[in-house]
């Protein structure tokens, strides 16, 4: 037992406990506030982004002090609109919904859902917040180089990712972008091993594979496929610094000519990057959705009394996704300049993910029937995913079709689509994990007036903005536009921008109510009692906030699965996992 | 409480379906100027009404779910065997299957076949374009149909195509800067380059979007059907000027474009 005992013993310092800590719980927060930063970062690039759509060629005289370079004059320039672009999506993506739903949720929840005192590798889980941390600081600090921010998109298509002269930002902010991603690769390499060593080794007695909560199930797939698909990225951001610094030819075709000279390059072709930046890049949305499905699928039953609908189904679909994710990164290629023929390989294979995910969807609508349904703040953002996960969802049959993806792609469609899905999908499930969750993370309960008016003004926003964005897209909108008054086709459509726009700002300014409630919360709120929601699964056995090492001597023991609720017989309307079949039968 | 909220949220939910409908069934897609375009148009209509309608329904159910069960204090079904789970997935499956596969395989591939798996008509007009920050160069093969040689070590700001001017094929060529001329109902073939960065070949009205991608040449065609000027946008990130990378496609009767060619050649 001096294992045990270790592992039980509580660090002392404050630095050990807060700062440089290997306590999973610990570790979760610190990514979840991290990612609530970087949120408030690329959140704030995405106003001033609207900001640009809305009153094209206005004057900021704010912003002209803060980048007196992209800003000059107070009038904004077209390269530092690219920046904003650019760096609002990496940081959403990779800084902010990869780090609360999988640094923050699959670090909080990952040994208090299974049973275990802490992930497999502490240590390491502690290397990878602290790997996250600089990737951060570089993201951030890449606005102060010279030429800015890296300005060719998200996907950092090459040659304009790689040859300096073709935009201001490939000077060495795209060198930082690539030290950035590489960062926050081997940090989500790190994690993602943990979690998937973690949840196939540490599993407390009883609690077998078809025991666990399905968020456990999705962020367990989702460190799997990112373990797949990160490694080729890495290796292809490897391949493009070299081709930046290095004089190497690997994306670079001959005959490139940039300010008046012929580039010394031959051989390499733009397409091998955009093969291996989807190879990741799709799987890499499934990354993100998952978990904001598991926690969707978890969140129901609760606030529904009554099991999850299709527990088999659902993780055999999650296993299905997760393959199928893997051969379909051709779809963002249709008319890139791929073989035609592969297209229609990738149009039939992406339209086969349309099947799990319906399926998925479906067993979340039908997890109501019957049920007595409540509506705490939790259960209204979850309720909210799942209408986000249906219309984005279908805005998908379009986009996943070469066909219609030819007049759809690179428009706003696609723009509304993926805000939707790993915007509005994760946010929202985010968002209810976090108002769920808050009583095990601090001992207290958040604001439930704040929350629901938290709820009240971002569901509706979000759908109205991003659904707009669908239409302007039909109307053949371009994205990455710094402004559509030169185009004659483009004035009806872009009209909306206005309105898009100040949506956008409500949706924006909404949030500083939840971030107040966050902190203000932790302090002050209403203290919890050990399990507030009457939940089931195994962190709520414990103490709110858990101890260090989540248990006292004992590990729980499991008897059931986690959706035992309003077992016939039972005294109460929900057993916990932890109740032998003595206590209420087993109905699983 | 909870029927209040059951009821509230559930009036959202069917506003928010019945508002998705009513903005798909106005018209959105810029009007149609090619041939092929129908097809693309009929793909895009099939997915708008099929999953319009799946959207409607789903909100419909959903809102009535949240309504219902928001009114009872006990639940009234628990658990659903195997085999009910199995049933239900399986109606599921059928339906988006037949909606998104039948879609592809019944009425998209066909059309994208047509597009890119056919080779152009003997009578098309080719025409190469070349892309460059920020800039459409379009070049005729002139009477003879043949281009004149060029080469990327040619290029300079007067000879920005990198011609040959020995080469006799070469005197006829017209060329052009973001202003393409064509007949209306003569198949066009686009020979698509880049000197640079990629760019999108993007005609709304004809629902053509093809990248130009530096060291490949691109063919592709399709055929306009309307006379008139349709915009050309840049639809692949290419730098500061993105924005402002506009072209115009010239469709022209046949005598029009005769009379055009030869203002072209004389002047």
């Amino acid at each position: 037992m001096a294992e045990l005992a270790h592992g039980v013993h509580r660090p002392r310092s404050f630095i050990a406990r807060y700062v440089f800590s290997t306590d999973h719980k610990v570790i979760g927060i610190q990514y979840m506030i991290t990612a609530m930063f970087m949120a408030i970062a690329g959140g704030a690039l995405a106003m001033i982004v609207r900001m640009q759509l809305a009153w094209p060629g206005e004057k900021w005289r704010l912003l002209g002090k803060m980048f007196p370079d992209g800003v000059e004059g107070d009038i904004m320039k077209p390269e530092f609109y690219l920046s904003l672009m650019t760096m609002h999506g990496t940081i959403m993506i990779f800084f902010v919904v990869s780090l609360a739903l999988i640094g923050g949720f699959g670090n909080f929840l990952i040994p208090l859902q299974i049973g275990a005192r802490d992930m497999a590798f502490p240590f390491l889980n502690m290397l990878s917040f602290w790997t996250i941390v600089p990737a951060c600081l570089i993201m951030l600090g890449s606005f102060a180089v010279e030429g800015g921010a890296a300005q060719a998109g998200w996907t950092a298509y090459p040659p304009l990712s790689a040859v300096g002269a073709a935009v201001p930002g490939s000077q060495w902010g795209q060198t930082l972008w690539i030290l950035g991603m590489a960062l926050f690769i081997a940090s989500f390499t790190m994690g993602g091993l943990n979690f998937v060593c973690t949840i196939l080794d540490q599993r407390t007695k009883g609690m077998s594979l078809m025991r666990m909560p399905i968020t456990i199930w999705t962020l367990f797939i989702s460190s799997a496929i990112g373990l797949l698909a990160f490694p080729p990225l890495l290796a292809a951001a490897i391949l493009l610094l070299f081709d930046r610094h290095f004089g190497t030819s690997f994306f670079l075709p001959s005959g490139l000519y940039f300010g008046n000279g012929l580039l010394p390059n031959s051989g390499g072709t733009p397409l091998l990057w955009q093969h291996l930046f989807w190879f990741l890049g799709h799987p890499e949305v499934y990354v993100l959705i998952l978990p904001a499905l598991g926690i969707t699928l978890d969140m129901l039953p609760v606030f529904s009394r009554k099991p999850v609908f299709g527990y088999r189904l659902t993780v055999y679909c999650l296993y299905a996704i997760a393959a199928l994710s893997m051969i379909v990164w051709g779809h963002h290629m249709y008319v890139s300049g791929m073989s035609p023929y592969i297209g229609e390989f990738f149009a039939i294979g992406t339209l086969s993910i349309t099947v799990p995910s319906a399926i998925i969807g479906v067993n979340m609508i039908a997890s109501l029937w019957g049920g007595s349904l409540r509506f705490p703040t939790p259960m209204l953002f979850t309720i909210g995913t799942i209408i986000m996960f249906g219309t984005g969802g279908f805005g998908g049959i379009f986009l996943g079709n070469a066909t219609s993806d030819i007049q759809l792609h690179d428009t706003y469609f696609v723009v509304g689509h993926f805000h939707l899905m790993i915007g509005g999908v994760t946010l929202m499930a985010a968002f209810a994990g976090v108002y769920y969750w808050f009583p095990k993370m601090f001992g207290r309960m958040m604001n439930e007036t704040l929350g629901k008016l938290h709820f009240w003004v971002t569901m509706p926003a979000f759908y109205v903005l991003f659904l707009a964005q669908h239409f302007q897209g039909l109307g053949g909108m371009p994205r990455r536009y710094f402004d559509f008054d030169k185009f004659e086709y483009l004035q009806k459509v872009a009209a909306a921008n206005l309105h898009v726009s100040l949506t956008a700002f409500v949706l924006g300014a909404v949030q500083f109510v939840f971030l107040f409630n966050f902190f203000w919360s932790a302090f002050k709120g209403a203290r919890s009692v050990k399990n507030p929601w009457c939940a089931t699964t195994l962190e709520w056995t414990e103490a709110s906030p858990a101890p260090h090492g989540n248990w006292g001597e004992q590990l729980p023991e499991v008897h059931r699965w986690p959706y035992d609720y309003s077992v016939p017989g039972a005294a109460e309307d929900f057993t916990p996992q932890t109740a032998p079949a003595t206590v209420a039968p087993v109905t699983f | 409480m909870e029927r209040r909220s059951g009821l509230i949220l559930a009036i959202v939910i069917w506003l928010i379906g019945a508002g998705v409908v009513m903005m798909g069934a106005r018209t959105w897609l810029p009007p149609l100027a090619s041939e092929h375009g129908a097809g693309i148009d009929a793909m895009i209509n099939f997915t708008m009404t099929a999953t319009g309608g799946l959207i409607l329904l789903g909100h419909i159910v959903l809102g009535l779910f949240v309504w219902k069960f928001s009114r009872q204090d006990k639940i009234t079904f628990r658990l659903a065997g195997p085999r009910m789970e199995r049933r239900w997935s399986l109606a599921v499956a059928l339906l988006v299957a037949a909606i998104a596969e039948g879609g592809v395989l019944v009425i998209g591939l066909p059309v994208w076949a047509k597009v890119y798996d056919t080779a152009s008509p003997a009578n098309a007009l080719i025409i190469e374009v070349t892309t460059e920050q920020f800039a459409w160069n379009v070049r005729y093969a002139g009477p003879d149909g043949v281009f004149g040689r060029a080469d990327p070590k040619r290029y300079s700001l007067d000879n920005v195509l990198g011609q040959d001017p020995d080469d006799p094929a070469g005197r006829d060529d017209i060329v052009d800067l973001n202003m393409i001329h064509v007949e209306v109902n003569r198949p066009v073939l686009i020979r698509l380059r880049s000197k640079d960065v990629l760019h999108g070949f993007f005609l709304p009205h004809l629902r053509v979007k093809q990248d130009s991608v530096p060291g490949m040449k691109i063919d592709f065609w399709f055929v306009p059907n309307k006379t008139g000027s349709f915009e050309l946008a840049c639809a692949e990130l290419c730098g500061l000027g993105h924005y402002e990378m506009r072209g115009v496609l010239v469709v022209m009767t046949p005598d029009e474009f005769r009379k055009w060619k030869e203002e072209k050649r004389n002047g």
